[in-house]
């Protein structure tokens, strides 16, 4: 016997597990009319955003699935990607065959650090995220000291455009004109004046269709009860530490592929700063779409790129006409973004703690009933 | 045998000590070391040590309550700074020049701390267990918010706001003809031309150091450390969980508060919008190099770990530049402070709750 709900319960019970999509529904509804932009304009910006920044989110997808929480640790594999494209631009190759190289180079760094990784969120076990998010921070000093210390002296780096006048040290913007929009370019169609990067998109499709795949096998699998019960994993004769290695590992080197591909979309490298970002834009834009810390999908993840985006997009201008000040727009942007992953964090506790006083209630019910 | 006793002694001093807190150590005596030999003055580099560990210890005095009551690291400091930021805002407001507008800044400060700390411990509490990413991103979401009120609030002294619209406070605010080192030269000791002691700063610290650890042995603070070990125990021996946890939140959140004014005071200005924003990183790893852990701190590691961390950030920029004319203090300080939170979450000391 399980306790019945009523159609209210039931209504509330949706809106508290949708609270954050709607929430942003509710901010959409009211920028976009604000900010004045045409209908067209918007969704050409949003397409550009779904081919920039689906391939990193959906790297989030698998550490989820292990029960390791939002992997704030990507930022490692955009690391690993930027270093990949400092690279090829050092080298001058360019195009398709530049982006290839570059992902090459960025898999052996992508699965080293991964691997580093998953071991020290095995010794941290409770405490991945905050963990994986410090591992973040942690790695960018060494980036930093390989980037800004180590390449031109020690790695050799002979171009002078991607040195630093001092004679090492990458600089701080790198143009990256060789393979600017190499994929998106490839293949594209028009659609009432909106062109559409088909390469891209089906690059996106590809991986997407590869999580659903891999969900399936016998590592997703086993993957999902790790997630769900790690003692009772273990005692199933799954290798729990082994496969949640694996997990950050294959999250860490899409996130390094995932960073090639947007930074080819924008064209330049913030040596210092791009990685730095996407972690925590990736992290909203997923929870936006609804995924918690628990539960993610690919649904999630284009609604999330799509109501986020939206959001990042109007709400400067919204703010002006609103108020008169852009800078207004800016930092409310900024304050979303946090907000949002704040909520989704509480909510995703406060909903566990709902859920076992659940199991607790249907438990007793069903004991009375016995007796 | 005397060399076996003596590895023997040396490795139980290191295991007492922790060995990261070790090699920290021998590392910053390195630099005191050789920075006369490469030129750096030992009286300044001291004199420059004791004065940013006057500025930061008060804010890493602010995890103790927190660690002490079972709430994990306070990565939400920035929700204390921004309390302390408001007390000094309005206290610059109300214009009163000199060091009354210290105690001004205090007293307004106080009553958003009190507010802010309640709501963020009632917060806490409803997410036990997750306490640390759930704070640090509190931390950043209320520096964002306040970013849009520091705009649009109807401050009007004209040193805070912007010159050309009247409107909005700057970025940075001097603290110059109202607090600027009120703390710093009360009572200050000029040992040489170099070495100056900031007694009045280190004696706000000392106050503070000495109420909490006053506080931790009252029943209420024991109550506290209770809830912290075993918050199972706690309830079962009729503590108030939840209230214990709160009112820890909230000193912590007032210590932040008062952190920042002390901060402010030696710095000489008031850093809004963005600038709380990776405050609590340096106070976070400052006492975890002191010896703390995720649920255990006292006050001796508020004070080692920031003598350490400063330290270090104060040495290695005046060393390096002049040892190897490079900068690299930025690279070692993400490094070393970052490096300590990993080591200190990896460790299993905390109990399984």
């Amino acid at each position: 016997m399980t306790l019945q709900m009523t159609k209210t319960q039931k209504l509330l019970r949706f809106l508290a597990n949708n609270t954050v999509p709607i929430l942003f529904l509710i901010i959409c509804a009211f920028g976009i009319p604000l900010s004045g932009y045409s209908a067209n304009y918007l969704v050409s910006e949003i397409l550009v955003r779904i081919v920039r920044n689906s391939f990193l989110i959906i790297s989030l997808l698998i550490p989820i699935l292990a029960g390791m929480g939002l992997n704030f640790g990507m930022t490692l594999g955009a690391m690993a990607g930027q270093i990949g494209l400092i690279f090829i631009t050092d080298w001058g190759i360019v195009g398709i065959p530049g982006m290839l190289l570059a992902m090459i180079i960025s898999t052996p760094i992508s699965i080293l650090l991964g691997w580093w990784c998953g071991k020290i969120l095995n010794m941290a076990r409770g405490r991945e995220m905050v963990t994986s998010y410090i591992i973040g921070f942690f790695m960018n000093g060494i980036y930093q000291l390989i980037v800004l210390y180590g390449m031109g002296v020690v790695i050799p780096v002979r171009s002078n455009s991607l040195l630093l006048p001092r004679g090492y040290g990458i600089r701080n913007t790198v143009n990256l004109i060789g393979i600017r929009k190499s994929l998106d370019n490839l293949l594209t169609i028009r659609v009432f004046g909106i062109s559409i990067p088909l390469v891209s998109f089906l690059v996106i499709a590809m991986l997407c269709l590869f999580i659903l795949w891999f969900k399936k096998t016998k590592l997703g699998q086993d993957m999902r009860s790790v997630g769900q019960d790690m003692e009772v994993a273990r005692a199933a004769g799954i290798r729990v530490e082994h496969t949640r290695i694996i997990s950050i590992i294959i999250s860490t080197v899409f996130a390094g592929y995932g960073m090639i591909l947007y930074l080819q979309n924008i064209g330049t490298l913030n040596t210092y700063n791009s990685h730095m970002q996407i972690g925590m834009f990736s992290v909203a834009a997923l929870l936006v779409g609804g995924a918690t810390v628990a539960k993610a999908n690919i649904r999630n993840v284009f609604l999330g790129v799509i109501l986020f985006h939206l959001m990042f997009i109007v709400s400067p201008m919204a703010g002006k006409n609103l108020i008169g000040q852009a800078q207004l727009g800016e930092y409310f942007r900024v304050f979303v973004s946090y907000g949002v992953i704040t909520i989704s964090l509480v909510l995703y506790e406060v909903r566990k703690k709902r859920d076992q006083a659940q199991v607790g209630l249907a438990l007793a019910s069903e004991q009375e009933a016995g007796a | 045998m005397i060399v076996n006793e003596l590895t023997s002694s040396v490795k139980g001093f290191i295991k007492s000590f922790g060995l990261p807190r070790v090699i920290i150590g021998l590392f910053l005596l390195l630099l005191f070391v050789t920075a006369p030999f490469v030129g750096v003055n030992v009286g300044t580099s001291l004199s420059d040590t004791l004065n940013r560990f006057g500025m930061n210890a008060v804010m890493v005095l602010a995890m103790v309550p927190m660690i002490h009551s079972g709430c994990g690291l306070n990565f939400g400091l920035p929700l204390g700074i921004i309390a302390g930021l408001l007390g000094a805002t309005i206290s610059l407001q109300v214009n009163i020049p000199g060091p009354m507008s210290f105690v001004l800044a205090i007293l307004f400060a106080t009553p958003f701390a009190v507010v802010l700390g309640w709501g963020y411990g009632q917060l806490l509490n409803r997410v036990k267990g997750g306490e640390m990413m759930i704070a640090t991103y509190v931390g950043f979401s209320s520096v964002a918010f306040m970013c849009i009120m520091w705009l649009l609030l109807p401050f009007s002294n004209p040193t805070m706001v912007w010159g050309y619209s009247g409107r909005g406070l700057r970025t940075t605010i001097s603290t110059e003809g109202y607090y600027l080192h009120v703390l710093n030269d009360f009572l200050s000791i000029r040992l040489t031309s170099h070495l100056v002691i900031p007694t009045g700063m280190i004696l706000f610290f000392a106050v503070l150091a000495f109420i909490i650890w006053a506080f931790l042995h009252t029943k209420t603070g024991t109550a506290m450390t209770a809830v912290g070990s075993n918050p199972v125990f706690a309830r079962a021996s009729g503590i108030n969980v939840d209230r214990v946890r709160t009112l820890s939140v909230i000193m912590s959140t007032w210590l932040g508060a008062m952190g920042i004014l002390v901060y402010q005071q030696s710095f000489g200005f008031i850093q809004l919008y963005m600038g709380p924003f990776y405050m609590a990183l340096p106070a976070v790893s400052a006492i975890l190099i002191g010896g703390a852990s995720v649920n255990k701190a006292s006050i001796l590691n508020v004070i080692v770990g920031t003598f350490l961390f400063q330290g270090i950030v104060t040495m290695t920029p005046s060393v390096m530049n002049s040892m190897i004319h490079t900068d690299m203090s930025e690279v070692i300080r993400i490094v070393v402070s970052n490096g300590m939170i990993l080591y200190a979450l990896t460790r299993k000391t905390e109990a399984v709750r």
